[in-house]
């Protein structure tokens, strides 16, 4: 019997702030970002075959659905190369690419909107003039020349893909950051004696990371099509390895005879970004105080 | 510490701002405090009033060394206040603090209220992290809020319970000056007592002292041991609040407490004619000579000095120290 009380007074404790479970969206789009991860981490022993494998005697053999067999679950393309196994290493290379410059950019551009605002003058003015020239410059031409010049590698790839987007951040951080200090927070912060590091790392940066994270959410899908369009042109990855992108424009040509072949990373496309999306609007209100 | 003495010292300070009409303007100045000095001991409270634009807030925000004057010195403690942003002035920030007429942008908004009131703590390194949440329980019941109210964000609270809140936390570091700027107006008529009544508590608690900026007359005589009048970014008045506000002797004064609302007594405010001026556009002379009820074409002229009365009272006016006798008014004059 002297159990008894305690096991009452356990679940009564006062759970003031108890988060409420979140909304099935937003479950199926962690769900599709975990398996996401798990299949890119996983890729050599997930995948059935290698990406380069050749099956010439099964060319553009369909999928299990329009009448394939189990050899190839989401059939072959022209070349006899599993689609799941190309699929799976596709996974692997556009999510770092997409996470890498998405995060590269957001870093980057915060970065460099931070200082303006704190700095104003002279580096203000140097920050505003590299942002008008980087959302002047098109940014193909920006990219033919990067990777004409210094050669093609993934993590150049993903810096150059980083810079896609940064001024958009910088602008963004600039203007929130400069609000928040002439009024209100952060020149109260200021006004109690904190250092600059403390001013944005605990103050501003947690208030404008909504919308920062919106941002994100917007780019990361950007990132993406643009990683296609460069590999579509012959100027993202190279083959024999494979993006989404790029499967889905090499799977352009045989679009009417075998659709599968660019179905399969379309969809991964949209599922992927579409789950990005969901979670950054439910990350952005949940992160907000005045919204619980 | 020495007991008594100046803890603050300004003097003649001067803030300029550029200023432009148009986008290709010419840039005009604007003082917006032109030759300003105070003095503050410790453990009293100095009332600044004035209309709106009349430089009280930027005065405040100059004393506290967070705009570096264009002209002037302000001294804290004997010391020469130090360049915004180095480290010797953000150290300097423990022993000088700030309210704000906003609470609510003055806090930020996704901290709970006991973190942000135990932040000057973390800031400045006072006492280990077991002894700030005691200190920072000890500051809420200080300022009349309940210790679990510390969980709580800022927008769950009402207004004036934000203003404790922020109260609490320039009072964290134990600073010696607390500068006020308007911190009733933004808050309700039954609160703004409440918070009156507690900024005189704990004066008398912590020995704090403080520069109270207001617009309110009546508020500034609850709390101030000395009251200064600005016009147009000079002091024109100062002396003892109840001095000053029953026999002021500035025409500025004299009209600035006849606006006080008095129940029961009617007919004789005195209505000043004219807009307040532009300060890009500074009239000659005297500043409040083209609104002057009493001015003489000396107003017109020459700028009067502030100069001690024989009662002590402080008062820059050519017809208050008697030069001249009292006009008809500087407009009347030239219409006639």
């Amino acid at each position: 019997m002297p159990e008894a009380p305690l096991v009452i007074t356990a679940p009564t404790a006062p759970t003031k702030t108890r988060r409420k479970a979140p909304p099935a969206l937003v479950i199926f789009g962690i769900g599709w970002l975990m398996l996401m991860l798990i299949v890119a981490l996983l890729a050599d022993i997930l995948a059935p075959y290698a990406y380069t494998a050749l099956d010439l005697r099964n060319r553009l053999s369909p999928p299990i659905l329009l009448g394939g067999t189990w050899l190839h679950p989401l059939g072959t393309d022209e070349l006899g190369r599993d689609v799941l196994s190309r699929l799976i290493y596709s996974i692997r290379t556009s999510l770092l690419i997409a996470f890498g410059a998405t995060i590269i950019g957001a870093a980057v551009g915060t970065s460099l909107g931070f200082l303006a605002a704190h700095f104003r003058g002279f580096i203000e003015q140097a920050v505003l003039a590299l942002v008008d020239f980087s959302a002047s410059l098109p940014f193909l031409i920006l990219a033919l020349a990067v990777l004409a010049f210094f050669g093609n590698s993934l993590l150049l790839l993903v810096c150059l893909l980083g810079l896609h987007a940064w001024e958009r951040y910088a602008r963004i951080a600039r203007g929130l950051a400069l609000a928040a200090g002439t009024q209100g927070y952060a020149a109260a912060v200021r006004g109690l004696g904190a250092s600059p590091w403390r001013i944005y790392g605990r103050h501003v940066l947690p208030n404008i990371a909504s919308t920062l994270i919106v941002s994100m959410t917007l780019a990361f899908p950007e990132v993406i099509l643009l990683e296609s369009g460069l590999s579509f042109l012959g100027l993202g990855v190279q083959p024999p390895e494979t993006s989404l992108g790029s499967m889905v424009g090499y799977g352009r040509e045989y679009l009417t005879r075998a659709p599968w072949i660019l179905l399969a990373p379309a969809s991964t496309i949209v599922l992927t970004t579409l789950s990005v999306s969901l979670i950054g609007d439910w990350l952005r209100d949940g992160l907000d105080p005045t919204l619980r | 510490m020495k007991a008594g003495g100046a803890l603050l010292e300004a003097e003649g300070l001067v803030r300029r701002y550029a200023m432009r009409r148009g986008l290709l303007g010419r840039a005009v100045e604007v003082r917006a405090v032109d030759g300003v000095s105070l003095k503050l001991e410790r453990g009293r409270t100095l009332g600044l009033v004035g209309e709106s634009g009349c430089g009280k807030s930027t005065t405040g925000r100059l004393v506290l060394g967070m705009e570096t004057p264009d002209a002037g010195r302000v001294s804290f403690d004997g010391a020469v206040m130090p360049q915004p942003g180095s480290a010797a002035w953000r150290a300097m920030r423990a022993r000088m603090q700030m309210v704000f007429q906003d609470p609510l942008g003055a806090l930020d908004r996704r901290l709970p209220i006991a973190t942000q009131v135990g932040e000057p703590l973390e800031i400045h390194g006072i006492g280990a992290r077991s002894e700030r949440a005691a200190r920072v329980e000890t500051l809420l019941r200080a300022v009349g809020l309940r210790s679990d109210q510390g969980a709580r964000y800022p927008h769950e609270l009402s207004g004036g319970q934000r203003q404790r809140a922020v109260l609490a936390r320039a009072l964290a570091t134990d600073p010696a000056l607390l500068v006020c700027d308007e911190p009733i107006s933004a808050l309700d008529v039954s609160i703004q007592a409440q918070v009156m009544n507690l900024l005189v508590d704990l004066q008398e608690q912590f020995g704090t002292a403080m520069l109270f900026v207001s617009h309110d007359l009546r508020a500034v005589r609850q709390v101030s041991h000395r009251v200064a009048v600005m016009y147009l970014g000079r002091i024109v008045e100062e002396g003892e609040p109840d001095g000053v506000l029953h026999e002021p002797a500035h025409p500025y004064s004299r009209a600035l407490v006849s606006a006080i609302p008095h129940p029961g007594r009617a007919g004789q405010r005195i209505v000043l004619q004219g807009d307040p001026p532009n300060p890009a556009d500074r009239p000659s002379g005297c500043a409040f000579h083209p609104r002057c009820p009493v001015a003489t074409s000396l107003c017109a002229r020459e700028t009067p000095a502030l100069k001690a009365r024989p009662d002590g009272r402080l008062v820059a006016c050519h017809v208050a120290h008697g030069e001249v006798s009292a006009g008809q008014g500087h407009a009347r004059q030239e219409a006639a």
